[in-house]
């Protein structure tokens, strides 16, 4: 398969010097930038050369710490409590995503049932959706529709009590966030777990029904363990879009449900920018999906082009 | 007999967690979104509580220049985000498709980019853009070129580069796993022939590879439309409608203007959009499929 001029062509290895450091480079940026004080950061003199420091983490942790840094006197950032809310909503909804998404991509891939193609075709279509566009809609219903109680006795009693208008919505709540994420993610593992599920030999699955195992049983003890590269690139793609969303999570979130893309980007729209507390902040969330590349880029691959190349 | 009822409803039992999910948070919201576009309707009301009014929304949307100036800035983007992530990504698949050391490692490297958030990526590249503290200006001072306000009068070829930077490595991912797949003996045959490596390229490789790059580039037109984040984060749609796109404006007539129904009527006008470009690219898709297939079929017959 090798060509002769793939052997030592200085010209090509340059190239490709050139690409990793163009894709790693401001990643490494933001890595050194959040261990520099804001004054070297805007003076820029230090360039390569300046003493690391932990402040902005200690800063943007302040509420986690077990210790009180002299550096700060007010702890305005809640990072470890949006931290944690992160990490609820991404696993669970990774998880439900994928319990659910399997069993549907099962039985389109095995049975025909009435109305098979149009999930099938809707599924498709719902991936071009923007979460722009979901925007409005769940913003009007997870506040307003989805309610328990707006005009009962029980809001009688929250409003005499609390004020305001005396329901309990889906806005606000861990699960209001989770549900959406579900559901927006469901489309893609769908199509992805598909293309495994056609790979797994249907003789195995009969010779497990001849022993006298039910559908269920069938499907997660011989079909899951046989899909877990699927399974795994399906779980990296849902993660990544649940850990990382912002737009959702911010209109659906309050105080205490928040997310950390949403910490970032308040932050940053404040007036006076303190580069090093930001980026470390940036840092602490993009440090998960690094890790998660760096351990699992085969099923990131396999998972991108499972969509794409097999059609 | 009961087994047989059983078997029969086994794929709706299967399916029934999915529909019932999508059904409630997706088909059911998009629905209520197609009739909230009709009425005059703010955050604070249950859709029954707001007025109707017709296609008063829409038409306005029609006559509105800024809703204009957001949906060519939207398709702009679009455009040149696509082509030129295709032409670089595609041209980097043929250059480093052979076999080197470490092409797992340089993979990646390649896709870091786009496993990280879209607010970290804005706010890194919001850094680097900055028009005094930021890396690019202080390169530009450092070889004696005068400084330019990247997120000012460039903003939106700013944004785009850095769309380029997240995405142009999905393009590589696919088209090289695209021509890692290809029938050896075709690529064989020609060798044989004595093409040169650019006549393997533009008659062999390109041509059946076609339909990999059109789904490709389906993708990413359609994330393209997505792409929200890493604008806000960068420029906040500004300076003045510059670099507001269409998701951008969506958001901002919904939660800072509280117009759910004018936000409503936008979103459908930018599904329509969606709905067009992905019924046109699957028949272009199903058009080239065909070519593809004759191609190979061809090709085998020769060698």
């Amino acid at each position: 398969m090798s060509t002769p001029n793939s052997r030592a062509n200085p010209a090509f290895y340059a190239v490709i010097a050139l690409l990793v450091f163009m894709s790693v480079g401001p990643v490494i940026l933001m890595f050194m930038n959040s261990f520099k004080l804001d004054v070297d950061i805007i003076s820029g003199t230090s360039g390569l050369i300046f003493l690391p420091t932990i402040q902005n983490y200690e800063k943007a942790l302040c509420d986690v710490l077990w210790y009180e840094p002299d550096h700060i006197d007010f702890c305005s950032l809640k990072f470890g409590n949006a931290f944690i809310n992160s990490l609820i909503i991404a696993l669970i909804s990774t998880a439900l995503t994928l319990v659910i998404g399997c069993m549907a991509a099962y039985a389109l891939v095995r049975f025909r049932f009435m109305g098979r193609d149009t999930v099938s075709l809707s599924t498709l279509m719902v991936r071009m959706v923007p979460p722009a566009v979901l925007l409005v809609p769940v913003f009007g219903l997870w506040n307003n529709e989805f309610c328990l109680d707006r005009d009962g006795i029980v809001g009688g009693a929250i409003r005499d009590a609390f004020g305001g208008r005396g329901d309990v919505c889906l806005a606000g709540t861990h699960s209001g966030i989770i549900l959406i994420y579900v559901a927006m993610n469901l489309p893609f593992v769908i199509w992805i777990l598909q293309s495994f599920i056609v790979q797994v030999p249907r003789s195995l699955e009969e010779a497990a029904r001849v022993d006298g195992a039910g559908p269920f049983q069938v499907f997660f003890k011989v079909v899951l363990p046989l899909i877990k590269p699927g399974l795994a690139a399906a779980a990296i793609f849902t993660f990544r879009i649940a850990w990382n969303e912002y737009l959702l999570a911010s209109a659906l979130s309050d105080r205490d449900t928040r997310t950390v893309p949403i910490l970032i980007v308040n932050n940053m729209s404040e007036f006076n920018v303190e580069w090093g507390v930001i980026m470390a902040t940036g840092m602490l969330l993009a440090i998960p999906p690094i890790i998660f590349t760096l351990l699992a880029s085969r099923q990131i691959i396999t998972g991108m082009t499972a969509g794409a190349v097999k059609g | 007999m009961r087994t047989a009822m059983a078997n029969r409803l086994t794929p709706y039992m299967f399916m029934a967690p999915a529909a019932i999910i999508m059904a409630i948070a997706l088909m059911y919201p998009l629905g209520y979104m197609v009739w909230g576009s009709f009425r005059d309707w703010n955050p604070s009301q249950t859709i029954g509580e707001a007025e109707f009014v017709g296609l008063k929304n829409y038409i306005f949307l029609w006559n509105d220049p800024n809703f204009h100036e957001s949906l060519g800035v939207t398709l702009r983007f679009a455009f040149f985000v696509v082509t030129i992530e295709m032409i670089i990504g595609v041209g980097l698949a043929l250059l480093l498709d052979r076999e080197i050391r470490g092409i797992s490692v340089l993979r990646t490297m390649f896709i870091l980019p786009m496993m990280i958030a879209p607010v970290v990526v804005g706010l890194m590249w919001r850094y680097m853009y900055h028009p005094t503290v930021g890396t690019f200006n202080r390169f530009l001072d450092s070889i004696g070129l005068p400084r330019v306000d990247w997120l000012g009068d460039y903003a939106l070829t700013s944004v785009i580069i850095a769309d380029i930077w997240q995405w142009t490595p999905f393009i590589f991912i696919l088209s090289l796993a695209a021509l890692q797949s290809l029938p050896r003996s075709a690529l064989e045959a020609a060798r044989i022939d004595g093409a040169t490596g650019w006549q393997q390229i533009i008659h062999i490789k390109l041509p059946l590879m076609m339909p990999v790059l059109i789904v490709t580039a389906l993708l990413r037109l359609i994330d393209a439309f997505k792409v929200l984040e890493v604008i806000l984060v960068m420029t906040e749609g500004g300076p003045g409608l510059s670099t507001e796109i269409l998701a951008l404006r969506i958001s901002r007539t919904a939660t800072e203007f509280r117009e759910l129904g004018v936000a409503a009527a936008m979103s459908n006008y930018l599904l329509i959009l969606l709905l067009l470009l992905t019924v046109g690219m699957f028949a272009f898709n199903r058009w080239q499929e065909a070519r593809a297939a004759r191609l190979n079929a061809l090709v085998e017959e020769e060698s």
